[in-house]
């Protein structure tokens, strides 16, 4: 381990750090705008130079990698005049049009022109303009500011995987630019504009907008996914203005998608306000005490079995928890939670989760994908697993569709007979899997979409069982979940009770009248047609599909809006954290049903959100632990039966609408228009 | 230095395809790297395709080039456009490249940039209204012992004064190939004038030589 000096003080380092990370560990602070932890070190901006001694001239230490008995120093009169003389040649060619710049108050360049800049420029000739590249409906580009310091080539090609970013021309008429002025076709491009250190990368929709210190920043989870990426709301008074990503290594590191990133346009259109009553037809505005007491007319002296209720994808835990006590007092076990029509078995913890963890994919050096594209499934997961492949040595083979998933994988098979090779050891990739230290599957939902779905989901067990991924140490059976709620509603018990129906049986009862009302928790893909004559109740915060078919709206709060409890596809609890307040006279879910059960006449037994929390930690413990992975015991799971040849396919058709919110989302729309709309008439498998 | 290639209005071909013989070359080319590394043959490629192409290079031949290689797209635009010597936009028959970089420059370039431009009646960067001359400037040319240079096509015509850049593209006019080379006679890069051999070299001149050194 080498051992040097840096500014006097002494430090021991692990073998191939660089002297900029020996410094971080000290605290030192050292400005640079090319070096980025999660990137590979071009050494291009020459601002992290330091002194070292016996070295002719200052060196970059991001480059750098420590040696025994260096001296390295950070802050002498060589280093401060090198910096200021890198800092003056990145400053000729830039605008400093900072005033009418969003990256303004955020911008690495200003901080450190403030430590680093001299207070006039000498340099007298034309600045050079560069022209604005087109990079798509989400990444607005003002190249003139740009310094290339290639972090945005860097991040496409190495964690997003798309090589659409390069530098183009050379000297001093080098240009960063797409091939050729096409959109990016990444679905992680927003964190361009994260990586960049200056305004030449910024967000589109964002602009012009709002100045970062004008903002209440609000640390939460995003829901559009089940990934629960962890996020920072920015709003000014009513307005999410910005939603950026916030580092957790285990699940997201630092990046975000464009969907969770740009969809809060969408919280502002299509928005529930008020309750309505359907009168004649038509929905009117009413008031909460009229909207409750029509439900409780239409539900007076009707038989537990005859309601039902469906909780959508964006539902959190305390609102299907208190739906679902509502539902047990009113004697229906009529409920589900997996409105998508996923049948999986949910009596084993470990049958329903990804049990590995996003970290864990790190670990694996096989991974078999099941009936998934993660790409579009969890975008954050295939960035994991693309991370995985870099590092080298994994092995990755999918069975289902053939996509662009960003690596090298190969299709072993379509449908589940694959699945059944395997597992008797007729396939020849049995071979891969038997030579593997830690296999992993990884189950989608297109897998279980599916009438076989049970057996599907024991028939990857046994692959599992037959391969060594349940272990003490290691569990490589995942499920991927594609909706935020999913898990959490599993969790807090959201599924049909003895005898009673799951979503199929709902729909179906609907449809033949032996069901009168149906509760819609946010639930909007469902087949609404199949709703029939029932009397349905949609508590939501958009005006969507579930809406336009109830007979009564109770308005409710989007993920910004509330505190709330969401448990992504790991299993792992989050807090959802209030950054605004519900539009009008939107409440927050579990408020609604509990003043519902009072006129209803079966008051829940809690007032407060904490009474709600005790509860439902007095249920299931694993809430008791934000934050955490519970590791799931092991134990058979799904149910051996025959399999359907047919082969399995994606849920998701249009990776930029998913949910009510990014349906209402204008930069959505444009991101469909511009990256999904032509790969539709491509591939032919949407309609 | 090229500017970006929007600047210039100019129809790009919509579809580009290496000939039987060409891809035979490419194949040849690309078997001299190792398995795995067949980016490496990208700078060749290229070449070969800009020779197919009558001198310059339309995006549609740097996309075959990326999909021959296996390459993103990308990356083998960021090549074409470092490099001056692929021509971005289309040139003339001949394109004469006049080095005017200092040794050149102090030997007479800008006498023969000169005459180019009286001779041809266009400016440099423009191509002739027949498509026969394109004239272009260029960094050193790596020749500067013989300065100065001009490189037409793939040759070098060395010592250059005025009069024969005149009749050197009279001669391309005509359809000639004029000879390459020293303009003036030189044997490769020998003293004008000088000797040319060791056994030229007189004993008086050697003792004058080592008397200098004694010095």
């Amino acid at each position: 381990m080498p051992k040097l000096t840096i500014d006097g003080i002494e430090i021991e380092v692990e073998p191939g750090t660089s002297i900029l990370q020996a410094c971080e560990q000290l605290g030192i602070e050292i400005p640079r705008f090319c070096y980025h932890e999660r990137l590979s070190v071009p050494a291009n901006c020459r601002m992290c130079l330091v002194e070292m001694e016996r070295a002719p001239k200052p060196v970059a230490s991001c480059a750098m990698p420590c040696g025994d008995g260096m001296v390295v120093r950070t802050n002498s009169e060589t280093v401060l005049k090198a910096r200021k003389g890198v800092m003056e040649f990145l400053l000729i060619n830039h605008p400093l049009d900072c005033p009418i710049c969003d990256q303004g108050g955020e911008c690495d360049l200003q901080d450190q022109a403030m430590a680093y800049g001299f207070d006039r420029g000498r340099y007298g000739e034309n600045k050079r303009a560069v022209n604005d590249k087109y990079m798509g409906p989400v990444i607005k580009t003002i190249m003139t500011r740009c310094i290339h310091c290639t972090r945005c080539i860097r991040f496409i090609n190495e964690v997003a995987g798309v090589p659409d970013v390069g530098a183009v021309y050379r000297g001093e008429h080098m240009e960063i630019t797409t091939f050729v002025e096409k959109a990016i076709g990444s679905e992680l491009s927003g964190n361009l504009a994260d990586v960049c250190p200056v305004g030449a990368l910024t967000h589109k929709p964002y602009a012009f907008t709002a100045r970062p210190w004008e903002l209440r920043k609000t640390e939460t989870i995003d829901v559009l996914d089940a990934v629960g990426s962890n996020i920072r709301v920015d709003a000014r008074g009513p307005e999410v203005m910005r939603v950026l990503p916030r580092v957790n290594d285990d699940i997201n590191e630092e990046w975000l998608n464009d969907k969770s990133r740009y969809s809060y346009d969408g919280l502002k259109r299509q928005r529930l306000d008020r309750p309505y009553i359907r009168q004649n037809g038509k929905l009117v505005p009413a008031s909460w005490a009229e909207a409750f007491t029509a439900i409780a007319a239409r539900l007076k002296g009707l038989p537990g079995n005859r309601i039902a209720a469906i909780s959508g994808d964006l539902a959190d835990v305390e609102a299907q928890f208190a739906l679902k006590e509502l539902l047990s007092r009113l004697g229906s076990a009529n409920l589900d939670c997996r409105q998508d029509g996923a049948r999986f078995d949910t009596s084993v913890r470990a049958g329903y989760l990804f049990n590995s963890g996003i970290a864990g994919i790190e670990k694996a050096d096989v991974i078999l994908l099941v009936g998934t594209n993660p790409r579009w499934e969890g975008t954050l997961v295939n960035a994991r697993i693309r991370k995985r492949y870099l590092a080298g040595g994994v092995t990755i083979a999918s069975i289902g569709e053939q996509r662009d998933l960003t690596y090298p994988y190969s299709v072993i098979g379509t449908g589940p007979e694959t699945l059944q090779q395997l597992v008797d050891g007729s396939h020849p990739f049995a071979e891969t899997l038997r030579a593997a230290k830690n296999p992993m599957i990884i189950v989608g939902m297109g897998a279980f979409q599916r009438a076989d779905g049970l057996a599907v989901q024991a028939a990857a067990r046994l692959v599992g069982e037959a391969y060594g991924m349940f272990r003490d140490d290691w569990n490589g059976f995942n499920v991927l979940h594609t909706a935020a709620a999913r898990v959490g509603g599993i969790e807090a018990g959201f599924l049909p009770g003895e005898g009673g129906r799951d979503v199929h049986g709902i729909l179906d009862g609907a449809s033949k009248g032996e069901i009168d009302v149906v509760y819609l928790l946010g639930a909007d893909e469902i087949d609404t047609a199949k709703l029939g004559n029932a009397f349905v109740v949609y508590q939501g915060h958009h005006g969507d599909a579930g809406a336009h078919r109830a007979d009564v709206i109770l308005p409710g709060a989007a993920y910004t809006e509330k505190n709330a409890v969401y448990v992504n596809t790991e299993g792992r609890p989050q807090l959802a954290r209030l950054a605004v307040f519900p539009p009008g006279e939107a409440r927050e879910d579990w408020k609604i049903v509990r003043a519902l059960s009072e006129v209803l006449g079966t008051t829940l037994p809690f007032d407060t959100h904490g009474q709600l929390r005790q509860r439902l930690m007095a249920a299931n413990p694993i809430f008791g632990a934000i934050g955490e992975m519970t590791p799931a015991a092991w134990a058979p799971f799904g149910a051996q039966g025959p399999l359907d040849a047919a082969p399995f396919v994606t849920p998701i058709t249009n990776f930029y609408m998913t949910d009510p919110i990014s349906r209402a989302s204008v930069t959505m729309a444009n991101c469909t228009e511009a990256l999904v709309g032509p790969a539709q008439e491509r591939t032919g498998t949407h309609g | 230095m090229s500017a970006p290639a929007s600047d210039h209005g100019h129809a790009e071909p919509t579809s580009f395809t290496f000939t039987p013989e060409n891809l035979e070359l490419a194949k040849r080319i690309i078997a001299k790297y190792p398995q795995g590394k067949q980016a490496s043959a990208c700078m060749p490629l290229l070449d070969v395709a800009q020779r197919q192409n009558g001198g310059w290079l339309p995006r549609v031949a740097m996309d075959a080039v990326a999909d021959l290689l296996g390459m993103p797209r990308i990356r083998v635009y960021e090549v074409a456009t470092f490099y001056t010597m692929y021509n971005k936009n289309p040139v003339g028959r001949h394109h004469i490249q006049v080095c005017t970089t200092t040794p050149c420059w102090l030997r007479g370039s800008d006498d023969i940039v000169h005459t180019c431009k009286k001779k041809l009646g266009i400016e440099v960067g423009e191509t002739t209204a027949d498509g026969q001359f394109t004239l272009g400037e260029v960094e050193c040319s790596g020749a500067c012992v013989n300065a100065p240079v001009v490189q037409i096509g793939d040759d070098y015509y060395e010592d250059v004064a005025p009069e024969h850049m005149e009749r050197i593209l009279d001669a391309l006019a005509r359809g000639e190939t004029p000879k390459p080379g020293s303009q003036i006679g030189r044997q490769s890069s020998e003293p004008v004038g000088g000797p040319t051999t060791l056994k030229a070299f007189t004993a008086a001149q050697a003792d004058a030589t080592t008397a200098q050194a004694d010095d």
